[in-house]
């Protein structure tokens, strides 16, 4: 039906300040049918400010944004039909329950009251809520209430998701559970727009990632493109036998002309400037008969990237131009 | 390929129904939103001790502790009060709505409905609709407690329960101003303030509890322009006899005035909220 539409949404030239504050400063992004395009940032990058553009909840003073084709000022309404927004924002109803948050946000989207049961039962027994869809939303833990935030927004089941940084203040383990939501949410068919301040996490998630900084994309690509742009990539080996680390690191220096180093007993790294060595190294462990238990080609990690993109590690708050 | 696949796990993609596809978007989303309220009421029912004591303190402390002194008889002057009362509590009830929007858009809660295919005044009409149970709630403890202490109707119920609407009325046009504070300030307790600032010379700045010409010149000027002096001379020639035309008109023009200058202004103070 829309055949021709190859972005599920897609900004071009986006600028919005607010007094002198320039929070976008022309800003693309544009994410095809059912990946996800990773938005990572600092602090006051400019991250919230496109997706609330995205979402409508705020006008571009310059440059134009689509959601399915439709323009999100022009045809706001549409768009709202079309989009699911969940940041530290869009929040639910702290005295309502989880079941009586969602039935309200059913009933707002038109469906009748049986079935805006429903759907609240099945999003909350997906998202492991069942036990505690009667109590108030104020009685959850730090990692309950975030999946609460994020059901609210797939109750009209949505082609398009926001998720505004979706796991910052999470610990490991319910960070860990919050990838698994987004990635289920992409085997569902669903387009994400992720914003996170972690390199990891848009590692672990993207398809794509802008890389944004003062209200400007700095890069664009494949976690893999950027963490080539960052440059030197490391050849990781560690044989099944311990004791033919010698023979391995024979090998390793013969294949890339560089000295390897041993990080951890049994464990041998090596840097190099070419996909090509990784390949003669790995033949030669085949000729020589060395059983492996890990063996990669190991790139820089998105912090390096960001340090070479912008000069400054992702952790440090930018200043915002005034 | 982009088609959908659904995982076992949720059933198939479904469109919703457009909104034009269903008459009375509006209304029927503020009645959501109105439940909504209801359901936090109902959950939090300390919410209420501000409109169910506060008219019983008034009462008590008016009627008994001046009112020998005003008007030399305590029975008639709580025949005299409790009508004004009714108009001042109903309008401090009021102004819950302005407070408890401005919770709502500090928490997010107002940006989860923005993002949502309904009328931008939507929410905003659902928390004036909302806090009628505040304002019934206080009239019915208002008229409990004053038939227990001895008040009683001097003309019908019928001419009552429109006394009761017509303070509601006023009372919801009055809410707009709290939903255009709401929107505009920054904090729920800034609101509260302001609120109070404004309400204290309306309602206080009447004949709620002495006659206007025992009054100086100034203030009997304001009393004369005062809309809520007006809504307490309706109240009370409905509720125990006297003129009720004039006041009853100019009540009824000053809500729909209200309403006419402060709804429209507070729903583009909400648009605009970023």
């Amino acid at each position: 039906m829309v055949a021709a539409m190859s972005y599920a949404f897609e900004a071009e030239g986006l600028v919005k300040r607010f007094g002198a504050t320039t929070a976008l400063a022309g800003i693309d992004l544009a994410a095809r049918p059912g990946t996800v395009l990773g938005v990572l940032g600092p602090n006051g990058a400019g991250k919230t400010t496109a997706v609330r553009i995205l979402a409508t909840l705020l006008r571009p003073d310059s440059g134009r944004a689509t959601v399915g084709g439709h323009d999100v000022v022009r045809d706001a309404g549409t768009v709202r039909r079309l989009i699911g927004l969940t940041g530290q924002y869009a929040s639910v109803d702290e005295d309502l329950t989880g079941t009586q948050n969602l039935v309200l946000i059913g009933r707002l989207l038109d469906l009748s009251r049986r079935d805006a049961r429903a759907r609240a039962a099945e999003l909350l027994a997906w998202f492991d809520l069942t036990d505690a869809a009667g109590r108030p939303a104020k009685t959850y833990s730090g990692g309950m209430r975030r999946r609460l935030d994020l059901v609210a927004s797939l109750v009209g089941r949505p082609e398009v998701i926001y998720l505004d940084e979706p796991t910052t203040g999470l610990d490991p383990a319910k960070r860990e559970e919050m990838w698994g939501v987004v990635r289920s949410l992409v085997d569902d068919g669903s387009t994400v727009l992720l914003t996170t301040q972690y390199l990891d996490e848009a590692d672990a998630l993207a398809d794509e990632i802008s890389v944004i900084d003062h209200g400007r994309v700095i890069a664009h690509g494949t976690p893999g493109e950027l963490k080539r742009i960052a440059g030197s990539q490391t050849i990781v080996v560690r044989p099944t036998d311990p004791d033919r680390i010698g023979e391995v690191a024979d090998i390793l220096r013969a294949g890339t002309g560089a000295e390897p180093e041993l990080p951890r007993p049994g464990l041998l790294t090596v840097p190099v400037e070419s996909d090509a060595a990784f390949t003669t190294v790995v033949r030669r462990l085949d000729d020589a008969g060395i059983g492996v238990v890990e063996l990669a080609l190991r790139l820089p990690s998105l912090d390096e990237v960001f340090f070479t993109l912008t000069g400054h590690g992702a952790a440090e708050p930018t200043e915002v131009p005034a | 390929m982009t088609t959908t696949t659904r995982t076992a796990a949720t059933p198939p993609r479904t469109s919703l129904p457009r909104a034009d596809a269903r008459p009375f978007g509006l209304a029927r989303h503020s009645l959501s939103l109105a439940g909504r309220s209801l359901i936090k009421t109902v959950r939090t029912p300390e919410q209420l001790l501000d409109v169910t004591l506060q008219p019983v303190v008034f009462v008590v402390i008016f009627v008994y502790l001046l009112g020998g002194a005003i008007s030399g008889s305590q029975h008639a002057y709580l025949e005299f009060l409790l009508p004004a009362i009714m108009v001042q509590t109903v309008l401090f009830a009021s102004i819950a709505t302005g407070v408890s929007l401005n919770t709502d858009v500090e928490k997010g809660v107002f940006d989860r409905f923005r993002s949502l295919p309904i009328a931008r005044s939507a929410p905003l009409v659902g928390s004036v609709v909302g806090d009628l149970v505040r304002f019934v709630v206080s009239i019915v403890v208002l008229f409990a407690f004053g038939y227990a202490i001895g008040f009683r109707i001097g003309t019908d119920p019928l001419s009552t329960v429109a006394a009761c609407l017509l303070t509601i009325a006023f009372a919801f046009a009055v809410s707009w101003i709290g939903v255009l504070l709401g929107v505009l300030m920054r904090s729920p307790g800034a609101v509260q303030g302001t609120a109070f600032l404004v309400l204290f010379p309306l309602t206080f700045g009447t004949n709620m509890m002495v006659p206007t010409d025992t009054l100086p010149g100034w203030l009997q000027w304001w009393v004369g322009v005062n809309p809520v002096a007006d809504v307490m001379a309706a109240a009370r020639g409905l509720i125990i006899g006297g003129p009720v035309a004039g006041p009853v008109t100019r009540s009824l023009l000053w809500t729909v005035a209200i309403i006419a200058v402060f709804a429209p202004l507070a729903v583009r103070a909400y648009r605009r909220r970023a």
